[in-house]
């Protein structure tokens, strides 16, 4: 695994307000690597001044071995980008659209036409922009990202504002754009999207990365309590549940009985115990931290705050 | 450089069209005007209008002309301020396209729709205007030409800058429409009090005036060179600072 964005020291400020500050990181060939914070955190600044549309005040960066802000035009023609907020031509066709982007690239029509079937779009070539909803935007925008065959996609707040079908549906397409072996750079504010669809992620709040790893390890790492939680009318389960090694705290409501602990074992060793002494469990359920709970963590605040 | 500047060009005259009142706002009432009023009062200017140096004889060509140019200018400023404002120029920024490219699609759909606009006020005027006959077609278009280039380059200049859409067309008003008081064209330049008159001296479209007013009354072109001269470097001038201080965003 080779380093395709090299990005070392960044920093961006608006006047006195300091957007990035300090920023380094790496992404790799291949994977999914997002950027995740709240609004505001400075990651489409980040995003932008990988792409080359902003110029970092200080720092380094590098896409591709290529200077993003030097070799723009260059660069350009090896990427692809989605941009948050960004909008076509109201009256512009799907397929008009396609067109443009297909000669700008220097690449058939056909290819264009083969992303929109892929996309699911075709049925609405000859559409225009206005008329689309909010899911067919964005995948209009993915086919526009596409369309030159780039080495690295941008993505930036992709789903922000679809419904939870439409955002399934273009994890699916993302996934999709990484079996082509082609490397993803995406933004999100939703720690759902980052956790099913990254291999690894940066998290960044006021301008500076706190952390970077797969989200597995960053829960594990910063956030290692588990819970069991079940439902029992065994007078002795609680007892038999406080013998448990790695069960720090059991506290019980009624029936239904909480064992917290730390450690991918808690689990295991609860259901052991179950077994073993025989108890009758009528429910049974875990609750494992995500990465909502590790920005918290890091952070002392949720992400929507 | 110009990658894409014909299929953006077509594109935008297509989308253009499609909206609404598009053509028939343009084209279409201009055009309609221009005949209701031709019907109404042509009959009663007789043969003696052909007079070359009357108001209607060579002021209201070249002022409708300049009007057509300058609510291109306008249409021009807005269109680039919406596309700034909604997103659409920061994502044509991320392709090859450069704003010169997309700027000079926009002036050519302008000059595509001026130039239809004023041929069918030519063939309405030879048939219900008896002034005008005489004028040399040729001679008037390319004058007419350069004069729209370099008020469209003061286009550029001003949608260049123009932060949002809302201010787009007050802003580009306030420019261009004051500018036709001190042309020269409705109080000869030499009459006007110092300060105007040196505000005419300024002002691109006192030598687009009088350029066209030349070319319309049968002026030899060795005449005016110095209107030429000064409209070309109103172009270059507002052209190459307007790729300087051109926002995306």
């Amino acid at each position: 695994m080779h380093p395709v964005i090299q990005v070392s020291g960044v920093r961006k400020t608006y006047g006195s307000n300091v957007a990035v500050d300090e920023v380094s990181f790496e992404v790799n060939d291949g994977e999914i690597f997002g950027l995740i914070g709240p609004n505001g955190a400075g990651k489409t600044t980040t995003m932008e001044c990988i792409e080359g549309l902003r110029t970092p005040d200080r720092g380094a960066i590098s896409v591709l071995g290529l200077d993003p802000f030097r070799d723009v035009y260059k660069l350009q023609n090896r990427i692809g980008v989605q941009l948050q907020q960004a909008q076509l031509q109201k009256r512009i066709k799907v397929w008009e659209a396609i067109d443009l982007w297909a000669l700008l690239y220097g690449k058939q029509a056909t290819d264009g036409e083969r992303l929109l079937e892929q996309l699911g779009l075709a049925d609405k070539r000859n559409a225009w922009f206005m008329t689309l909803s909010g899911g067919q935007k964005q995948r209009l925008f993915i086919a526009l990202a596409l369309i030159n065959d780039p080495e690295v996609v941008f993505l930036d707040e992709l789903t922000t504002g679809l419904d939870p079908q439409a955002r399934r549906a273009i994890w699916d397409l993302v996934r999709g754009i990484r079996e082509r072996g082609k490397t993803v750079f995406l933004t999100t504010h939703l720690m759902e999207e980052a956790e099913r669809l990254c291999d690894r992620v940066a998290i960044i709040e006021h301008g500076r990365i706190i952390d970077i790893d797969r989200p597995q390890s960053l829960v594990n790492r910063h956030c290692p309590d588990r819970s069991v939680v079940l439902a029992s009318d065994d007078p002795h389960a609680a007892e038999r549940f406080r013998a448990i090694p790695q069960a720090e705290t059991v506290t019980c409501s009624g029936t239904q009985i909480t064992i917290r602990g730390r450690g991918d074992d808690l689990v295991t060793e609860v259901i052991q115990c179950i077994s073993e002494n025989r108890i009758r469990v009528t429910d049974f359920r875990t609750i494992l931290p995500n990465l909502e709970d590790v920005f918290l963590k890091l952070t002392g605040h949720s992400i929507r705050d | 450089m110009l990658r894409g500047l014909w299929k953006l060009t077509w594109i935008e005259l297509k989308i253009f069209l499609r909206e609404p009142l598009g053509a028939i706002g343009t084209i279409v009432i201009p055009v309609l005007v221009f005949i209701l009023v031709g019907r109404a009062i042509g009959p009663k200017l007789g043969p003696t209008a052909n007079a070359a140096n009357t108001f209607i004889g060579v002021g209201l060509p070249v002022l409708a002309s300049i009007l057509i140019a300058i609510s291109a200018v306008l249409s021009l400023v807005t269109i680039i301020s919406i596309y700034r404002e909604g997103g659409i120029l920061k994502r044509l920024r991320a392709t090859p396209l450069r704003p010169h490219t997309i700027l000079t699609a926009h002036v050519i759909v302008k000059l595509l729709l001026t130039a239809a606009t004023l041929s069918l006020m030519v063939l309405a005027g030879k048939r219900y205007y008896p002034v005008g006959i005489h004028v040399r077609f040729v001679g008037f278009t390319i004058a007419l030409l350069i004069s729209t280039c370099s008020i469209l380059s003061i286009g550029f200049l001003i949608a260049s800058i123009v932060p949002t859409a809302r201010f787009a067309q007050p802003i580009g008003a306030i420019i261009m429409y004051p500018m036709i008081a001190v042309s020269g064209l409705f109080a000869p330049i030499a009459s006007l009090p110092p300060l105007l008159h040196a505000a005419a001296v300024i002002v691109p479209l006192t030598y687009a005036v009088s350029l066209l007013a030349g070319i319309w009354r049968g002026d030899p072109w060795s005449a005016h060179l110095g209107d030429v001269a000064a409209l070309a470097l109103v172009f270059f001038v507002c052209t190459a600072l307007s790729a300087k201080v051109f926002r995306w965003e």
